[in-house]
């Protein structure tokens, strides 16, 4: 009997070099990834750390060439950002919980279902051009609240989602204890599932907060800007994304420098939000 | 309703009817609550195609289907055509999807086989922050960093290398000015990464661990494994993830706006600046002082709603498809 060294036959070779090659640019394309992260994170740190100081904080958006800071649009987007998660999560939360609760049967559920994975994908600005039409061209004004409510459209199936999701995780037999001890069934599901499900509950709303809070397009036109500090959530306001837009599009290099101080700002709340909701999520479940 | 416990010897203690019919009563009306806004969800896309209709009535009455094919973009004299951003949108998310593809798909392969289990994690969450930054900072990094690099380096490296190979050629000509359809390209792939290779991880593993292991009691190679065993099993959740990927790319916004370079015209060239639909809205949207303009613009908007509707539900549906073969077959 011959025997053959399998390990030196050209096919095994050729499989094995193949597989090597493969694998040593699955490892590159990981690389790929991590490079442009790193990247966009050191620019930002770069650019960044020398805007932050104290006036950031203290002093409206000024004109080309005075000092100033970021403070009317901070407290814009955080009032704009506040009115779409209080607008949107109750709408999220309950549409999600019908689809996880009473979704079993019936033609609604899936289709919406269907649909809301739609609109979780849904470009943006299309958002702010229906805000745009339906609200602000009835208005004959930009205000703070089409703002909010363009921003509560991007809440809306980023929770539907989740509490859905998280609902659907919680076990039957749960539901069937509470309801042989003879609760009805909203308080079976306000008591049981929605306390089974909080903490994927809370992180489905951290991450829609961290979407809509560095979102812009949806801005754009329906906030519009504002030179000056107001809370008036009737009139136009000034909110981080649209001034970064603005100001990072200018010419002047002291509105760079406050459009870096706003990015470093956005960027490492939005990622601080996405960090949190994962610890909340991991300890919890 | 109480028939029961009038009819037992032992009368049974109920709590009396009010009270329960009101506990019936808000029964109802919390699942008709949520039912009703299940059912908002459920209209809010007709609602938003309902409104760019209506809101792009005077444009579609006056241009109809020629704005599709038509270049023209002349404000001044109020003719409106959507070609140019139209080929714009759809030429820089197909360079996105083709960088983006084979990388998602070796970042998902060195996640699920290759990772040592401890990095599997922090690797994944790296990927997965990607996606968390904004979109406005992709662009302000891509317009003050990147550009600046890609005008100096690549491109003229691909001018150099590429312009002069016949029909190839002409996709790589003109002055390396950084901004323009490949620079827009690049970045939405950067964008889109993160999306395909979730959804490429995920349905990776649902692969039943049996298939995996008889292939390599067979002798195949990871890559073996992988490319004839993963990657069918899993073929309608790869398209599903792609084209979940292609529709985020369609519809991105601010970053494509910053290095687009925003010109409307039609170049052949990747290098040449143009424009998308998303970017034209974002650029022009609070200039317009015309109705027909605003009519035009909203149009757009109505055109790129469509085009990233029917992307995502045939992703939606594919990845269904996915799920309903998983239901049966385990």
């Amino acid at each position: 009997m011959v025997k053959i060294d399998k390990a030196s036959t050209p096919i095994f070779k050729r499989r094995k070099l193949v597989n090597k090659f493969n694998m040593v640019m699955s490892g590159f394309t990981m690389a790929f990834g991590l490079f442009w992260l790193s990247w966009i994170l050191f620019t930002l740190l770069r650019d960044g750390l020398f805007a932050l100081d104290l006036s950031l904080f203290t002093r409206n958006t000024p004109a080309p060439g005075s000092k100033g800071g970021l403070l009317n649009a901070i407290v814009g987007s955080v009032l704009m950002a506040g009115t779409g998660t209080v607008v949107g999560t109750p709408i999220g939360i309950m549409a999600g919980t019908y689809l996880a609760e009473y979704g079993k049967r019936g033609w609604l559920a899936p289709a919406t279902r269907f649909i809301n994975d739609i609109l979780l994908s849904a470009p943006s600005i299309v958002v702010g051009l229906f805000i745009y039409t339906t609200v602000v061209a009835r208005m004959n004004h930009f205000s703070g609240l089409a703002g909010g409510l363009a921003l509560s459209l991007i809440v809306i199936p980023v929770v539907v989602r989740t509490t859905d999701d998280m609902l659907r995780l919680v076990p039957d037999s749960l539901r069937e204890a509470a309801i042989g001890l003879g609760a009805p069934r909203w308080k079976m599901i306000t008591k049981v599932s929605y306390r089974a499900a909080s903490a994927g509950i809370a992180t489905g709303v951290l991450l829609a907060v961290a979407r809509i809070a560095g979102e812009t397009a949806p801005l754009l036109f329906t906030a519009l800007n504002n030179q000056f500090f107001s809370t008036n959530l009737w009139g136009p306001m000034a909110n981080l994304p649209v001034v970064i837009f603005q100001f990072a599009m200018s010419p002047y290099d002291d509105w760079h420098r406050l459009a870096w101080g706003g990015a470093i700002l956005i960027t490492f709340g939005v990622l601080g939000l996405n960090i949190l909701a994962r610890l909340i999520f991991r300890k919890k479940i | 309703m109480d028939s029961q416990g009038s009819a037992a010897p032992m009368p049974v203690k109920r709590p009396p009817l009010r009270e329960r019919s009101q506990g019936a009563v808000v029964d109802t009306l919390f699942a008709r609550t949520t039912q009703f806004f299940a059912f908002l969800v459920f209209v809010l896309l007709l609602a938003i195609m309902a409104s760019l209709v209506i809101g792009s009535w005077p444009s579609i009455r006056k241009f109809g289907f020629a704005f599709v094919y038509t270049t023209d973009w002349d404000p001044v004299a109020g003719v409106f055509g959507a070609a140019v951003p139209i080929y714009g949108t759809l030429v820089s998310s197909l360079i996105a999807m083709v960088i983006a593809i084979p990388v998602s798909f070796g970042i998902a392969l060195f996640l699920t086989e290759l990772a040592p289990v401890w990095l599997k994690r922090p690797l994944g969450t790296a990927i997965e922050l990607l996606a968390a930054i904004p979109s406005i900072i992709y662009g302000m990094w891509g317009l003050f960093e990147f550009t600046p690099l890609f005008g100096k380096y690549v491109q003229p490296f691909l001018i150099d290398n590429l312009g002069d190979i016949p029909v190839l050629g002409a996709l790589f000509q003109g002055p390396p000015m950084g901004i323009g359809m490949l620079t827009a390209g690049v970045i939405l792939a950067i964008m889109v990464i993160p999306f395909i290779t979730a959804v490429m991880r995920d349905v990776f593993e649902l692969v039943p661990v049996v298939l995996r292991e008889s292939a390599y009691g067979l002798g195949s190679t990871t890559w073996e494994v992988v490319w004839k065993v993963v990657l069918p099993y899993t073929r309608a959740g790869v398209v599903g993830g792609v084209m979940l990927g292609l529709g985020r790319a369609l519809g991105e916004t601010m970053a494509v706006t910053f290095v687009i370079g925003n010109a409307h015209r039609v170049a052949t060239s990747l290098l040449a600046p143009g424009a998308s639909i998303a970017s034209s809205l974002a650029n022009e949207f609070t200039e317009a002082d015309d109705p027909i303009y605003t009519a035009s613009l909203i149009e757009l908007g109505l055109i790129l709603f469509l085009i990233t509707t029917i992307v995502l539900a045939c992703a939606k549906y594919m990845l269904l498809r996915l799920g309903r073969l998983e239901g049966t077959k385990s």
